[in-house]
């Protein structure tokens, strides 16, 4: 009667990913809000820059990619706040699941409410900017693999970060840099779709950053979550 | 000692520079139930932390324990946004997979009939006690270690917990927990006077 059940971890990720989406659902403000940022960057860019078309789809790449990644900052920032207020987060360290195995719920999920929204909804804010419609199918792509690995980056600073006062602007400090890489190849997939090149190199480097950031991300969000539980 | 759920060994805690509590030894065996007592600052949570494996980075000594542990803290990592009844299906601890009959005896069990689907963020103080309480009425770990279990409830309230305690340790489990109230719980209560252990 007492005695725990044998947890299924697949079950359990199952559940935890459940249970992160629904909150979502019960508060969309969280899904919403990085988006409408999104949005309202992309709208203030022709705004300040004209409206020239061509002008405007030569710097498109960059803008879309540095605006994405704003928009996953600010996702990041909120990414274990509420967790580690209200205890789930001890919780979550006391299950009996690795913990780098037990985050992966909840980036999952915000990876599906964030990354993969705006992925797919990344066209229209292209056509926005005078991006042709072929190079879609690549911002699509890059988007998607960039986004993923911003949120494994992020994630990290978000655990050790969490627990610190006004812990904000020094998450910023922490990943901005890591993100570099990521968007030089983001832009430089969809420079080369723009011009007529091979983007695969880019998407080849992204996809290679997404595998890695799988496998060693986990290992170091589950360390920062238990440095931040000791505050 | 192979079946003892908690050994802990010359444990001190140390907090910055300040030495909180040192020397600390404790054996807890199947069917005890143990307060942790003493003031407050002295230690009682930092201590129950440290038995959870919460925190560990200035903690020195020997600490050994059951992988089958429950342990509820100060905060009772609810969700505001959902029903108790999902708070407990989906939670965070994953100890077990409630079925929703399980679900619906554990919050009736602590008074909650009734409740199952309102949102829990309407429910006052004592009644989300009560729904982070209902955990120990699902098949939930052996060792309990239970921050101040008995706050914001009710007499009726911690008459039932006190209950659910001598059932756990009946059924083989072991409790510890920390107040600064003295439980009824008869001759079978143990209390760990932390004042003994105060450190430098």
């Amino acid at each position: 009667m007492t005695e725990a059940r044998d947890i299924d971890i697949l079950h359990f990720c199952r559940s935890q990913t459940l249970r992160h989406l629904m909150l979502m659902v019960r508060s969309p403000s969280e899904v919403i809000n990085p988006l409408l940022f999104f949005l309202l960057v992309i709208v203030l860019f022709p705004l300040g820059l004209g409206p020239d078309p061509e002008q405007l789809s030569l710097l498109a790449p960059g803008i879309l990619w540095v605006v994405a990644l704003l928009s996953n900052l600010m996702i990041c920032m909120r990414l274990f706040v509420d967790d580690l207020e209200d205890g789930s987060l001890e919780q979550l360290a006391m299950a009996r699941v690795p913990l780098s195995i037990a985050v992966l719920p909840q980036l999952l999920a915000s990876w599906l409410a964030s990354g993969l929204l705006l992925s797919l909804v990344s066209p229209i804010f292209g056509l926005m900017l005078g991006l042709p419609l072929e190079v879609a199918p690549v911002l699509v792509a890059s988007l998607l693999m960039g986004t993923a690995i911003m949120l494994l980056l992020g994630a990290v600073g978000a655990a050790l970060t969490v627990g610190v006062q006004r812990g904000g602007i020094l998450l910023a400090l922490l990943i901005l840099p890591l993100y570099v890489p990521i968007l030089i190849a983001g832009t430089r997939a969809l420079n080369e779709a723009l011009q007529g090149g091979d983007p695969t190199v880019a998407l080849a480097l992204l996809g290679a950053g997404v595998t890695g950031g799988l496998l060693l991300a986990p290992l170091a969000i589950a360390a920062g979550v238990r440095v931040s539980l000791e505050l | 000692m192979t079946t003892a759920l908690l050994e802990a060994r010359d444990l001190s805690i140390h907090k910055g520079l300040r030495q909180l509590l040192k020397d600390v030894t404790l054996c807890v065996e199947p069917g005890d139930l143990w307060q942790l007592a003493g003031g407050n600052g002295i230690g009682k949570t930092s201590l129950l932390r440290s038995f959870a494996r919460l925190a560990s980075i200035e903690v020195y000594g020997d600490l050994s324990r059951c992988d089958d542990v429950l342990y509820v803290g100060h905060s009772a990592s609810l969700k505001g946004a959902m029903t108790p009844r999902q708070n407990l299906k989906y939670h965070p601890s994953g100890l077990c997979t409630p079925t929703d009959t399980e679900i619906d005896g554990a919050l009736a069990a602590v008074g909650l009939a009734g409740y199952e689907n309102a949102l829990t963020a309407r429910l006052s103080a004592g009644q989300k006690r009560r729904v982070a309480l209902a955990r120990l009425f699902l098949p939930s770990g052996r060792l309990w270690l239970l921050d101040e279990p008995f706050t914001a409830l009710d007499v009726a309230g911690v008459a039932v917990l006190e209950q659910r305690f001598r059932a756990h340790a009946q059924a083989g489990g072991a409790v510890v927990f920390t107040s600064h109230q003295s439980a009824d719980l008869g001759g079978t209560l143990s209390v760990l006077d932390l004042e003994q252990f105060r450190g430098d």
